[in-house]
């Protein structure tokens, strides 16, 4: 059993609230998709869980207990290979580095543990001598994944893993992920721009806005019958898409984390929210709430969302 | 890192340097064992001589010889002054990594007591510490190595704080490596080679700086000599026997010079990171077999289109298509592939040493390949937008946008400076920027990258643009700005029928937009064929491993993504036969051997593969 949870989780760097008490759960062996814009804490929210980044307030939680400071079961792979391997270090040395002291004792066997790593990710033992720029950026991202595994970690965070790579290799480095997953029964928080990326691997998708998950919920529900009209938004914005643009919101600024709106945070840019609708005035002044709707779309109108499921059949 | 060193020496500079440097560290070890001797026998008979046969650089107050004294004198001065360098580097070294160390409330205290240090000029707190430390070699070498501390404590903090801020520490904190190792291995092997070469600088001043304390009297005390104070001796009697200041003020001079011209060297080779591009035959342009002539409604007619660098390298190869009035066709290809050379070149932006060749290249019916006269710069001005990817580099960042693209008004159109801001901010409001006059006053910083990009394009449209080449225009923005822009392209397009050059990794994007997209692959067009249509229409191989390892919105998620083996094509190590060959299922031999000729069909579908026709009918 090993199940993230983050609860009323929130994060400030001074005045800014990049994170604003998120409550999310990724269950044992599932992968839980997080999709928003740059500048919606995504990033931040990983950070927080691997302990780069110290919350300012709630928890977080590996199997209902707080998350131990000696062992390291959260592991992450960071989004630019190009930077995330020391590049003065041979592949072998950085992914041998993340063993823990008890799992490999000597030398032989931390070398044995190293080729098992990398074969773990389908890369040849023999280039554990080699160093990171005489990798191609996939097979730095596998090396990555390798030292990542290396901790025997229960959950790993993956922060837009494949955003850097070219587009012929991306796929193969998803299909790895979803493999490793799936064989090693990994819990994983996916964390993604690309929401068709996202809907590969993931079983649940939550999506961030501005600092709060505004709807979490199995893929298929949220892609198909996504509530919150910021999920319809990203459903529309996918090129190839052609949803009518209401007018009135159709080239709205994205909002400033450092000034958040007041009440809904959406709300300066939503289509059923009071830039058409004069008479909502709730959109402006009360904060929205999860609990009650479906995929806990943080909406007051999630119910009055018409379903379009025309466009992404079959899933 | 072998080969870095090796590049240091072999620059003529280098290799003097290092000469001359290892010269004096030699002196320095051997001169007191050969010059021992005569440099301390007191011969009262020649007291305060000339050069003679006999001392070449005279003698001292005691009969003694100069350039022995000089000669053994040398090992003291270096070894000072390597000592006080040492003293200064590895205090440096704990300062600037003590932030890391301590945490960052303890860190900032340490970061504020090295800038109010290096605030602090060197020489007096030298003589500060001359006073505390008393006078003597040992009060100045402390002086000396804690004087330069400072500075090299704000250097290592700069170094660590940016090392520190990558992805690879972050990752080895998590691995679970304590802080002392992540310093030794991970942080330190980062910042070694810049520290190196500004601590040999400091070892050449450090030994001026001795020279002068010695000098002053406040350095090494008799009978311990050095340099200054040999300088210093013999400084009195510089009328009557110049030599005996000149020998030691030369030894000061050399050995300076070999410390400081090492560094700079070094510097100089170790700056110059980027590998050198190993040397390939030059090949001649495959003859592009399919010569058209453009139709009369052609904004840009292109063959035979070829960029190289000194190398030499071509990352394009022979690129030949044509864009129409209202049209927009799409350039899709990995990073590396030349599709952003490609129009860079278009728009005359490929600088030195790139080299543009091409056998057609006419916008309007403009020949651009000859002439840079200011007619062309004016068409090129008014008529071509170009849209970059970093919406943040394209503005300069310390004038108001209205000003910038007024800018474009008043140089190409000869406006007036209020007729023109007038159209900066129409334009503003044409690209749909809300308070277009109070935006038109702002800075770039105070707009958001998605209104960046609007700006951009429309600056594009303060002349009356045919065509707008927009080079990834939407990779650094969010999905939903992407959509705003891709909209506003449209909209421009369908208004003003300009045509629309769009290049980008993304075929989804492209698809969208697109009428036609042209597939580029090492440099060359592999592909060209209608956007409606690819899924079905798409012939060469490497379209279609493309099509297929990007996910969509309905990729079947319980199979896995199609992969293409091995990775992109280097420009710089190409193939002799089609450069999609290592990586493709269905190369053979003649793929290896010959690169295949860009063949179109009759519906002007246009593929460069020896096996197009055995993909059509393979279902996939």
């Amino acid at each position: 059993m090993s199940e993230l949870s983050f609860e009323d989780v929130t994060v400030r760097f001074g005045r800014l609230t990049a994170v604003d008490g998120v409550n999310l759960t990724v269950p044992d062996g599932t992968v839980v998709g997080l999709v928003g814009e740059s500048g919606s804490g995504k990033s931040t929210l990983a950070r927080a869980a691997v302990g780069l980044i110290r919350p300012s307030g709630g928890r977080i939680l590996l199997d209902g207990r707080p998350l131990p400071r000696k062992t390291r079961p959260l592991q992450m792979v960071f989004q630019d290979p190009y930077s995330s391997l020391d590049p003065r270090m041979t592949v072998g040395d950085s992914v041998a580095e993340a063993i823990p002291r008890g799992a490999a004792a000597g030398r032989a066997a931390r070398r044995a543990e190293v080729t098992r790593l990398l074969e773990l990710v389908d890369l040849p033992p023999d280039r554990a001598g080699l160093y990171p720029v005489q990798l191609s950026g996939g097979q730095r991202q596998r090396v990555a994944l390798a030292r990542a595994l290396a901790g025997r970690p229960e959950v790993i965070i993956a922060d837009e893993i494949t955003s850097a790579l070219d587009v012929s290799i991306q796929g193969t480095v998803l299909n790895l992920v979803r493999d490793l997953q799936r064989r090693l029964r990994l819990s994983m928080l996916f964390i993604s721009h690309n929401l068709a990326v996202v809907r590969y691997v993931s079983d649940i998708i939550a999506v961030m806005y501005l600092g709060r998950i505004v709807e979490c919920g199995p893929a298929d529900d949220v892609l198909l019958d996504p509530q919150h009209p910021y999920t319809r938004e990203l459903l529309a914005a996918i090129p190839g898409t052609d949803a009518p643009v209401e007018a009135a919101v159709a080239d709205t600024e994205p909002a400033d984390p450092h000034h958040p709106p007041a009440g809904c945070r959406f709300h300066p840019r939503c289509p059923i929210g009071p830039l058409v609708h004069p008479d909502r005035r709730a959109c402006l002044e009360i904060e929205p709430v999860a609990a009650g709707h479906r995929n806990g779309a943080a909406c007051h109108f999630a119910a009055d969302i018409v379903v379009r499921t025309d466009r992404h059949q079959p899933v | 890192m072998r080969s870095r060193w090796g590049s240091v020496l072999r620059t003529p500079v280098g290799v003097s340097a290092a000469a001359l440097l290892a010269a004096v560290l030699l002196l320095a070890v051997l001169a007191p064992l050969v010059w021992s001797a005569e440099a301390d026998a007191i011969d009262t008979g020649s007291i305060l001589r000339g050069s003679s046969a006999e001392h070449s650089m005279g003698t001292d107050n005691l009969g003694r010889d100069i350039f022995a004294r000089v000669m053994v004198a040398t090992r003291l001065s270096v070894v000072l002054a390597l000592v006080a360098t040492s003293i200064g580097v590895l205090a440096g070294l704990v300062l600037g990594t003590a932030p890391l160390v301590l945490g960052a409330r303890a860190g900032r205290i340490v970061t504020a007591a090295v800038n109010i240090a290096v605030a602090f000029p060197g020489l007096l707190l030298a003589l500060f510490f001359a006073v505390i430390f008393g006078v003597g070699a040992t009060g100045a070498l402390l002086a000396i190595g804690f004087a330069i501390a400072p500075g090299f404590a704000r250097l290592t903090q700069t170094l660590v704080a940016r090392v520190a801020g990558l992805d690879f520490v972050a990752a080895a904190r998590l691995a679970g490596v304590g802080r002392a190792r992540l310093i030794v291995r991970h942080i330190l092997p980062n910042i070694g080679e810049p520290l190196m070469v500004n601590a040999t600088i400091a070892a050449g001043n450090t030994l001026l700086a001795f020279a002068g304390l010695s000098f002053l009297g406040l350095g090494v005390q008799p009978p311990a000599y050095d340099w200054g104070r040999l300088l210093g001796d013999g400084l009195g009697g510089i009328y009557i026997h110049p030599a005996a200041a000149l020998a030691p003020g030369v030894a000061v001079v050399v050995a300076g010079l070999a410390f400081n011209l090492f560094g700079e060297a070094m510097a100089k080779g170790i700056g110059r990171q980027t590998a050198a591009v190993p040397v390939r035959r030059w090949r001649r342009p495959a003859a592009t077999p399919v010569q058209r002539v453009p139709g009369p409604d052609a904004v840009l007619a292109v063959e035979g289109l070829r960029v190289s660098f000194p190398g030499p390298v071509t990352p394009v190869r022979g690129v030949g298509f044509t864009v129409r009035r209202g049209e927009a066709v799409g350039i899709v290809g990995e990073s590396g592939s030349g599709k952003t050379l490609t129009a860079l070149a278009i728009a005359r932006l490929i600088e030195e040493p790139g080299e543009v060749s091409a056998d057609r290249l006419q916008f309007l019916g403009k020949d651009l390949r000859i002439g840079s006269g200011p007619a062309l710069r004016r068409l090129l001005g008014t008529s071509l937008a170009m849209v970059f990817q970093d919406p943040t580099t394209s503005f300069n960042p310390t004038r108001r946008m209205g000003r910038q693209l007024a800018e474009v008004a008043e140089v190409h159109q000869g406006l007036g400076r209020r007729p023109a801001l007038a159209r900066a901010v129409d334009r503003l409001r044409a690209v749909r920027i809300p308070a277009a006059e109070r935006r038109a006053r702002q800075f770039p910083h105070e707009f958001s990258g998605g209104m960046r990009q609007r700006a951009m394009i429309g600056m594009g449209l303060m002349g009356t643009p045919a065509l707008i080449v927009a080079d990834e225009p939407t990779t650094a923005l969010d999905v939903t700005v992407q959509k705003q822009v891709l909209r506003l392209l449209e909209r421009i397009r369908a208004d003003d029928s300009v045509a629309i050059l769009l290049i980008s990794h993304d075929i989804a994007v492209v698809r969208e937009v697109c009428d036609r997209v042209l597939v580029m692959y090492a440099g060359r067009i592999v592909e060209e064929l209608p956007a409606a249509d690819m899924h079905r229409l798409a012939r060469h191989p490497y379209t279609r491993a493309l099509l297929a390892a990007v996910p969509d919105m309905t990729t079947d998620r319980d199979r896995p993504l199609a992969a293409i083996p091995g990775r992109p094509a280097d420009p710089t190590r190409l193939p002799v036969g089609c450069a999609f060959a290592p990586r493709c299922p269905l190369a053979d031999e003649q793929c290896v051997r010959e690169d295949p000729p860009l063949v179109a069909d009759v519906l002007g579908h246009r593929v460069a593969c020896w096996h197009a026709d055995l993909v059509v009918g393979e279902p996939r």
